[in-house]
């Protein structure tokens, strides 16, 4: 384990402000601040920080989020006002209120990019921004995320088989949480395991406890730099939980409790935070630190996003193409 | 500079931009060795190696995707489709990544996709189609269809230059029946500008792509009855040359949109609305549009001959629009 003591806390830090941003969203969906619908990643915060840590962002490296990997970006530099403001649709969002919850970032600039709706799409474009890597000659990886739903569109399909041809710097992770909204993963799938879909492009596949942050962090390591060194695409399966439904409206009767329960039991951050402090790795006194500093961070964030305008509606037409100077104001 | 076919106009296009530009790269469906299944690419693998003319597998959504992923990283991709049709296939890609880049993200996507529509070469209902009116509701992708080789050359080293998506629609029938004289230098052709092909004062023709020299047939055969008609080739449709289209309309009072596209929904329904709303007092005559009938195009001759606008069809609704 390559981790040093500053770099696990660094880790507790992403997760405890994860779960932390997430709950005050919540709390701001209650009171009707949040417009729209709003996607927790309760119980799957410790895949979505652990694979998005093992990347290097100093080499260009991209995480492609989907809606359950608010820590992802979280890792790679997101701030915590400007996905409050996105879930409030505010005009100085980094969307300008143009689009919703974490569909944002320049992957360019920013380490991440926010995925849109269509499930799959994400594959070939992150194939295409690991392709721009190459063609540059630098040695960036992408690390996409993918759901065991979303993984079965001919867009990830298509992705995942010209990124393996290609043989590009790209790890693709696909998040088991053996549910797609209401659907069981044995209706969308007959595949006995996600990672196996790797064996039909000819790309790696493996399969790792995805309530295990630092095996989650070890795995994806390992194919991040298999990839940086040009061995290709690895197909990552991290097995996890989703502990509430799709999204805040949805109550997912249609799970049975004791799954949820024993889920719960399993949670990534108690499992991490227990094993630090059997360790000796950390103090109970530092963790209590850790999630104070994410909870006045959260405050800070929720601060500053409930002070920031609404975006002026005039400005809808705008924007669209080059040479309105839009975006350029 | 020696006389250049359509096709080769496009190729032309494609190599010195690459040469000019290290940026450009060509992505698509036997591209590469093969050189374009209709030779669009002919010896551009050659002069600048794999890396910049990449064979895909068969997979629009993946070479849409990942050309418009490259785009966001600085590159200025080319992704070809075989044939345009087959652009349905990338269809959810390019209206709801391409498109949206700039608008919900503000991040540049200077994507040319680009591939042979049309029909005429009995090529049946999935190597014949015409794509325009499909995109023109979702806006963020700008959409060009020269007719003419200089056209063709200099319109889509304007889309590769250009830092928005865009789509250009070549057409097959035209690749290597059309031959012009071009310019040795660098030119190119605006987007969003029409050329007034032919002047007149009795009729306006607005059109574009192959149809074009359907509308010069038709405006031969009307000069002979001392017709003097103007052929308005948009171009363009997306953004398209609206100041065009109603001075010439104010001009000659009388207009017909030719497209190969189907009637209903097509392009031309666009321009028709908009002349009516915006040049409805210089109207001496309904507005008129010919175009395909509204059914897939079909294979064999007799019926993809009826089912395709041509130059009878174009007198007809001249006759009756000089009558009213």
């Amino acid at each position: 384990m390559d981790l040093s003591k500053e770099q696990l806390l660094e880790i507790d830090y992403f997760l405890r402000l994860t779960r932390t941003l997430e709950e005050r969203l919540v709390a701001l969906f209650r009171q009707s601040k949040v417009i729209g619908g709003l996607y927790r990643s309760l119980g799957q915060e410790g895949e979505s920080v652990a694979a998005a840590y093992a990347l290097d962002y100093a080499q260009g490296d991209v995480v492609q989020p989907l809606i359950r990997n608010l820590g992802s970006i979280l890792v790679a530099g997101a701030k915590p006002a400007d996905i409050i403001k996105q879930y409030m649709a505010k005009g100085d969002s980094p969307t300008r209120g143009r689009e919703l919850n974490i569909h944002f970032g320049n992957p360019a600039t920013d380490g991440f990019i926010g995925q849109i709706s269509m499930l799959g799409d994400m594959i070939p474009v992150m194939a295409g921004i690991a392709l721009a890597g190459r063609m540059q000659k630098r040695k960036l990886v992408t690390l996409a995320f993918i759901g065991d739903g979303g993984s079965s569109t001919g867009a990830f399909w298509e992705g995942l088989n010209f990124a393996t041809v290609q043989k590009l710097p790209m790890v693709v992770i696909v998040e088991n949480n053996a549910y797609a909204y209401s659907t069981p993963t044995e209706k969308q799938t007959a595949a006995k395991r996600l990672a196996d879909k790797a064996v039909g492009v000819g790309a790696r596949g493996e399969t790792v406890d995805g309530n295990d942050v630092l095996a989650v962090y070890e795995a994806t390591k390992a194919a991040v730099e298999r990839a940086r060194a040009g061995e290709g695409v690895t197909l990552l399966e991290v097995l996890t939980f989703r502990l509430k439904g799709h999204a805040e409206h949805d109550n997912q009767s249609y799970v049975p409790q004791e799954i949820i329960d024993e889920w719960r039991g399993k949670d990534a951050i108690d499992r991490f935070e227990r094993k630090l402090l059997e360790d000796a790795t950390a103090t109970r006194a530092e963790l209590d630190e850790i999630q104070q500093r994410a909870k006045r961070e959260v405050d800070a964030a929720t601060d500053e996003a409930e002070r920031a305008p609404m975006p002026d509606g005039h400005e809808a037409g705008l924007g669209l193409l080059a040479g309105d100077g839009y975006w350029e104001r | 500079m020696a006389e250049t076919t359509y096709l080769d106009a496009i190729t032309q296009a494609m190599s010195e931009e690459m040469a000019r530009d290290e940026r450009v790269f060509l992505i698509g469906e036997d591209v590469g060795l093969y050189g374009g299944a209709f030779g669009t690419s002919k010896g551009l693998i050659e002069r600048f190696g794999a890396e910049r003319v990449i064979d895909t597998p068969i997979s629009e959504i993946a070479i849409t995707g990942a050309a418009s992923g490259a785009a966001l990283m600085g590159m200025r991709p080319i992704a070809e489709m075989q044939f345009i049709d087959f652009i349905t296939c990338a269809y959810d890609m390019l209206v709801n990544f391409t498109a949206t880049n700039r608008y919900l993200y503000g991040r540049a996507c200077p994507i040319v996709v680009r591939g042979p529509a049309g029909g005429g070469v009995h090529g049946g209902p999935f190597h014949s189609s015409n794509p325009e009116a499909m995109f023109m509701n979702r806006p963020g992708i700008k959409i060009v269809s020269p007719g003419t080789a200089y056209d063709a050359k200099g319109l889509l080293k304007a889309a590769i230059r250009d830092d928005d998506p865009v789509l250009f629609i070549e057409h097959k029938y035209l690749y290597r029946r059309i031959k012009e004289e071009l310019p040795a230098e660098d030119y190119i052709v605006p987007i969003g500008k029409a050329n007034i092909r032919r002047k007149g004062k009795d009729l306006t023709i607005i059109t574009w792509s192959a149809m074009i020299y359907v509308a010069e047939e038709a405006a031969d055969v009307l000069a002979k009855d001392g017709v003097s008609v103007e052929i308005v080739d948009l171009r363009s449709i997306i953004p398209f040359d609206e100041e065009a289209i109603l001075s010439s309309v104010a001009k000659t009072n009388r207009c017909i949109i030719l497209h190969e596209a189907p009637l209903t929904g097509g392009a031309g329904a666009e321009f028709a609305a908009r002349i009516a709303e915006k040049a409805f007092d210089y109207l001496d005559a309904p507005i008129k549009r010919v175009a395909a009938l509204d059914v897939p195009t079909p294979y064999s001759p007799p019926l993809e001959a009826f089912a395709l606008p041509n130059r009878d069809k174009v007198l007809a609704a001249a006759r009756e629009l000089l009558a009213y």
